[in-house]
C-alpha cells in the first residue's frame, strides 16, 4: 500500500491518504463527525499551520441512507414520502422536484389551485428552513440567542405548515397530479396574518445580528467565492446568488405559478460569507412577498386531478428531469422508467454537495473559525448531502 | 493549651479565618451566579431557565453540583498525569488568593494589604498558566488550540489593564484598594468613573477577556475547538474550571467596583450592600453580554488590543498624569 | 468625506453593539413563549391537524367493530411495511357439521356453508417504522383508517409502539389460535 512507505499505519483510509503531503510542522485535525459546528456527521479533516489551514477536504457518507437505491425497490408513489427525509430543512423543495419530475414524465396537468397550495406550502417551508439555518449560523459564530428568536418564528410556521401538510418537519403532502390536503379558512387566516408579522421580526433580525459589528467583521470579505469557482464545481442557490450570478430556477427555468408573481432574486456580488448570508435574509422577505401574493389571488377549485395515480401506478416508459429551487440550491432529479412496476433509477441532485466540494478550495489560507464561518455559510444539511 | 493558642500570631487566625470565609463566599457566589446565569439567559431568550428543581429551579446549581461531583474523573490514555490533574486546582486557589485584598466594606477586607492591586493583578495571572496547563496536558489537538489561545489573549489584555489601573493608581498615589475606595465619594459623580471614563471602558473591555467570557470566550469556543482547553476534562475537573471561571467574574467585578464605581460607598448608608449591589450590576452585564453577542475571531481580538486599547491606554495614562502635574 | 466616514465609523460600529444590548433587553422583559409541557399542553386547536399515528374508523352499521375488511390492500401498499393484518379465519367445520351439509346436498338443497367473516382479528401498526405517509390511508378502499391527533406518542419501550388498532372497539373479534397470538408478538 502506498501509504505504509510514509510509516502510517494508523487512521483510517482517509486520514491516511490525507497525512501523505503534511509537512512536519503542521498539525492534522479532524473536525468531525462529531462536532458541534458541522450539523450532523460532516467529517472535516484539516491541515493546521497554527490556527491556519493549509488543507481542508470534507469526508461525507456517515448519513448515507441509500434513498436512490431505494427507488428501484418500491413504486414511486410509496418512494414520494422519502424525499421530505432527504432534507429535513426544505422538504417540500424535493417533494416538488419528484412530483414535477413525475409529471412531466407522465404529463399529468395540475388543477391551478394545487399549482398555489405547492407554491405558498414551499415557501413558507422555504422561510423556516432559512430560519433553521440562521439560528445555527449565528450558533456557529458564538451567539447563542439568535437561534431561540427564529425559532419562536419558525414554530409558528411550523404550526401554520401542520395545517396544510400534517406535519411539522418531514412534509410530505405533494401528490401526483396535485396536493393531498385543501387549505383551510383557518390556514389562510393566520397565514395572512403571520406574514405582516414575520416582516415586522425582520428589522429585530437585522438589528440583533446582521448590523453587529462583531458579525459583520467575522463574515466581511472571508471565504471567498468567486463566480469562476461556483461554476467549477456546479454551486447552486443563496452561494452562487451571493457571488453575483443572477441564478434562481424559479426565474430560469420558471415551474409552477412562480411566474405569476412579483418577486426579486437577492443577487449580491461580493462572494463573500457575509454576501450569501444577505441573500438568503432577502430571500426571506422575496418569500413573504410570494406568499401574500399567492394568498391574495387564490382561485378555487380542485386540489387534485381526476384519475390521480395509485398506489400501484406504474410510471410510463421514459426519462424526465425536472428542477426546483431548494432552500439550498438547485434541486434536481432524474427518473428513468423502462415502464416496470417500479422506477429503472432515480438520480437526486442535491446541491449541498456540489457547495461542499467547492469549500475545501475556498479555505486554503484562512483562520480555522473562517473555514467554520464559511461551512457555517453554505448551509449545509448532511442528510441530503449523503442521500 | 491556651498557651498554644495565644502563640499563634493573631494575624494568622485573622487570615484562616478570612481565607475559609472567602471559600464559602466563593461557593455560594459561583452557585448563585450559575442560576443567575441560566436565568438570564432563559429569560432573555424569552424561556423560563431552570424550572424544576426547587420552586423557579432555585436547586437548579446545587443539583449541577452534585451531578458534577457525582462524575467519574476521567484521564485520556496519553496525558501527562500531573499535570493534567494540576491545571484545575492551580485554577481555583490563585483564585481564592485574589480575595484577600479586596475591599467589601470599611472594615471587611480580610487583609489590608498596601500593595492590594498589584498581589490581584500578580496572581490573576496564575490562571494563564492553569489554562496553558490543561490545554497542553490533556494531550488533545483542540485543547492545544484552545490553550495557546488562551496565552496569547491573557497576556495581550493584560497590559491595557496593568495601564488603566494605573490611572487610578497614579491619580491617588496608592495601590490599596481600600485607600483608593476611601478617596471617592458616597454620590455617582463622585466615583471615578466620572473622571475615567475611557479608562472604565478600557478596563471593562479587558475584564471580557481576561475571564474568557463571551464575545471574548476564545480559549473555549465550543462551536470552533468543541470545548478548548477543557475538553477533555470530565466530572469535577471540568467543575473546577467552571467555578474558576465564574469566581474570576467576581474578583474582577470587584476590582472594577472598588476602582471606578466607588466600592463600598454610595448614597445613603456605606456598607457592604453597595459593594455587592455595584458587583451585581457589573455581573449582570456581563450576563448580558454573553447572550447577545457573537463571538470575536481570534486575530481581531488581538488587533483590538494592540490597535486600540493599548494605545487609548497609554493615552489616557499620560493625559492622566499631565493633569496631575497641571492642577 | 472619507476620512470623516474613517473616524465615524467606530462610533457607528460600537452603536451597534448598544442596539444588539437593547434587543435582547427588551427581550428579556416580555413574556415567556415556551409550554412548560407537563404543566401545560398547547392548544388543542393545533393539535386538531396534526397526523398523529393511525386509528381504524367504527363500522357505523356495527358499533363496536371496526369498519376495516381485511382486504389487505394497505398491507401492500405501506412502503415501510409497518402494518400487520391477520384475517379472520373461517369457522372450524366439525366432522358431524360436515356431515350434515353432505347430507343437505344430497337431498338437493341450497346448503350455504360458514364462511370467514370479513373481518380482522389483529390489527397492528408498528409505529416504531410508521412513516406517516398517509398511503394506507389513501388506498384504503373503505376509508376505514384516518390519522388520530395524538402529538404524545413517545413511550419508553419498544414493544409500546405495537399499536393495536382493535383495541378500542370492545366488539371486535380477537385471535384465539396459538398462530395468531404467535403473530401478535411480533
Amino acid at each position: 500500500m502506498a501509504y505504509e512507505e510514509f510509516g502510517l499505519t494508523e487512521g483510517d483510509f482517509y486520514s491516511r491518504n490525507f497525512q501523505k503531503g503534511m509537512r512536519e510542522d503542521t498539525m492534522i485535525l479532524n473536525l468531525g463527525p462529531q462536532h458541534p459546528a458541522t450539523h450532523g456527521v460532516l467529517r472535516v479533516i484539516v491541515e493546521l499551520d497554527g490556527e491556519y489551514v493549509i488543507r481542508a477536504e470534507p469526508v461525507i457518507g456517515y448519513l448515507h441512507r441509500m434513498h436512490e437505491k431505494m427507488a428501484e425497490g418500491r413504486t414511486i408513489t410509496q418512494y414520494l414520502p422519502n424525499m421530505g427525509r432527504v432534507d429535513y430543512g426544505h422538504a417540500l423543495g424535493w417533494n416538488g422536484a419528484l412530483v414535477g419530475a413525475v409529471e412531466r414524465l407522465a404529463g399529468f396537468e395540475v388543477p391551478e389551485r394545487a399549482e398555489y397550495i405547492r407554491v405558498i406550502t414551499t415557501e413558507l417551508n422555504r422561510i423556516t428552513s432559512h430560519l433553521l439555518w440562521w439560528g445555527a449560523f449565528t450558533l456557529d459564530l458564538g451567539a447563542i440567542t439568535p437561534i431561540m428568536y427564529a425559532f419562536d418564528d419558525r414554530e409558528q410556521m411550523l404550526d401554520i405548515l401542520q395545517m396544510a401538510t400534517g406535519s411539522r418537519l418531514t412534509h410530505s403532502s405533494f401528490r401526483f397530479g396535485g396536493v393531498c390536503t385543501d387549505l383551510s379558512d383557518r390556514f389562510i387566516e393566520t397565514c395572512k396574518a403571520f406574514v405582516p408579522h414575520m416582516r415586522d421580526r425582520l428589522p429585530m433580525y437585522r438589528g440583533l445580528v446582521t448590523d453587529n459589528v462583531i458579525l459583520r467583521k467575522r463574515l466581511e470579505g472571508v471565504g471567498i467565492f468567486d463566480a469562476d469557482l461556483c461554476r467549477r464545481y456546479g454551486a447552486s442557490g443563496p452561494v452562487v446568488r451571493g457571488s453575483g450570478i443572477d441564478y434562481d430556477v424559479r426565474r430560469a427555468e420558471p415551474y409552477s405559478v412562480y411566474d405569476r408573481f412579483d418577486w426579486k432574486v437577492p443577487v449580491y456580488p461580493a462572494g463573500d460569507s457575509m454576501a450569501r448570508y444577505l441573500v438568503r435574509m432577502d430571500e426571506m422577505e422575496q418569500s413573504l412577498n410570494i406568499i401574500e401574493q399567492a394568498l391574495a389571488s387564490l382561485p378555487a377549485g380542485k386540489i387534485m386531478m381526476p384519475k390521480a395515480p395509485k398506489v400501484t401506478w406504474a410510471l410510463p416508459k421514459g426519462e424526465s428531469y425536472f428542477a426546483t429551487e431548494g432552500a439550498r440550491g438547485k434541486v434536481g432529479v432524474h427518473l428513468v422508467s423502462d415502464g416496470g412496476k417500479f422506477p429503472y433509477k432515480i438520480k437526486l441532485r442535491s446541491p449541498c454537495y456540489c457547495n461542499l466540494s467547492a469549500f475545501a478550495e475556498a479555505a486554503r489560507g484562512l483562520l480555522l473559525a473562517d473555514a467554520l464561518a464559511i461551512l457555517g455559510s453554505l448551509d449545509l444539511v448532511i442528510p441530503e448531502i449523503d442521500r | 493549651m491556651y498557651s498554644i493558642i495565644n502563640s499563634i500570631p493573631t494575624e494568622l487566625i485573622h487570615i484562616v479565618i478570612g481565607l475559609v470565609a472567602i471559600m464559602a463566599f466563593v461557593g455560594i457566589h459561583v452557585l448563585v451566579l450559575v442560576y443567575a446565569e441560566r436565568k438570564g439567559a432563559g429569560h432573555i431568550q424569552r424561556r423560563p431557565g431552570p424550572f424544576e428543581v426547587g420552586p423557579h429551579g432555585i436547586l437548579q446549581p446545587l443539583a449541577d453540583a452534585g451531578k458534577l461531583i457525582g462524575k467519574q474523573l476521567l484521564r485520556p490514555d496519553h496525558a501527562d498525569p500531573i499535570l493534567y490533574w494540576m491545571a484545575p486546582v492551580l485554577a481555583v486557589f490563585p483564585v481564592l488568593l485574589l480575595f484577600v485584598p479586596m475591599p467589601f466594606g470599611p472594615v471587611v477586607t480580610v487583609q489590608e494589604v498596601n500593595l492590594g492591586l498589584l498581589l490581584i493583578l500578580a496572581f490573576s495571572g496564575i490562571s494563564v498558566l492553569s489554562t496553558l496547563l490543561a490545554g497542553w496536558a490533556s494531550n488533545n489537538k483542540f485543547g492545544l488550540l484552545g490553550a495557546a489561545r488562551a496565552v496569547s489573549q491573557s497576556v495581550a489584555y493584560e497590559i491595557p489593564l496593568l495601564l488603566t489601573v494605573l490611572c487610578i493608581a497614579f491619580q491617588y498615589g496608592s495601590l490599596n484598594l481600600s485607600t483608593i475606595v476611601e478617596a471617592q465619594g458616597s454620590w455617582p459623580w463622585q466615583w471615578n468613573i466620572v473622571c475615567q471614563p475611557l479608562a472604565f471602558l478600557i478596563f471593562l473591555a479587558c475584564a471580557f477577556a481576561e475571564t474568557n467570557r463571551a464575545p471574548f470566550d476564545l480559549p473555549e469556543a465550543e462551536s470552533e475547538l468543541t470545548a478548548g482547553f477543557h475538553t477533555e476534562y470530565s466530572g469535577m475537573g471540568f467543575g473546577m474550571f467552571f467555578m474558576a471561571e465564574y469566581a474570576n467574574m467576581v474578583v474582577v467585578s470587584g476590582v472594577c467596583t472598588a476602582l471606578f464605581l466607588g466600592g463600598w460607598k454610595g448614597p445613603g448608608i456605606d456598607g457592604v450592600w453597595w459593594f455587592m449591589i455595584k458587583v451585581y450590576a457589573l455581573l449582570g452585564l456581563f450576563i448580558w453580554v454573553r447572550w447577545t453577542y457573537p463571538r470575536v475571531r481570534f486575530d481581531q481580538l488581538l488587533n483590538i488590543n494592540w490597535k486600540w486599547l493599548l494605545p487609548l491606554a497609554t493615552l489616557n495614562l499620560l493625559g492622566t498624569i499631565f493633569f496631575m502635574k497641571i492642577f | 468625506m472619507s476620512a470623516i466616514n474613517k473616524i465615524l465609523r467606530p462610533i457607528t460600529d460600537l452603536w451597534s453593539l448598544v442596539v444588539g444590548l437593547q434587543i435582547t433587553g427588551r427581550n428579556f422583559r416580555r413574556t415567556q413563549v415556551t409550554v412548560h409541557y407537563p404543566r401545560q399542553v398547547i392548544d388543542p386547536e393545533v393539535n386538531a391537524s396534526f397526523r398523529g399515528p393511525i386509528k381504524l374508523v367504527e363500522n357505523p352499521r356495527a358499533p363496536g367493530k371496526p369498519k376495516c375488511t381485511a382486504c389487505m390492500i394497505c398491507v401492500s401498499a405501506c412502503p415501510s411495511s409497518c402494518i400487520t393484518i391477520i384475517k379472520a379465519p373461517a369457522p372450524v367445520i366439525t366432522p358431524e357439521e360436515e356431515q350434515a351439509f353432505q347430507d343437505a346436498e344430497a337431498r338437493g338443497e341450497e346448503v350455504e356453508r360458514p364462511s370467514a367473516p370479513r373481518e380482522p382479528i389483529l390489527w397492528i401498526n408498528d409505529f416504531s417504522l410508521c412513516s406517516l405517509c398517509a398511503l394506507c390511508i389513501e388506498s384504503c378502499p373503505t376509508k376505514c383508517i384516518e390519522f388520530s391527533h395524538d402529538l404524545y406518542t413517545v413511550r419508553t419501550s419498544r414493544a409500546d409502539f405495537n399499536h393495536d388498532l382493535l383495541a378500542p372497539f370492545p366488539n371486535a373479534l380477537r385471535p384465539e389460535t396459538p398462530a395468531a397470538a404467535a403473530a401478535k408478538e411480533i
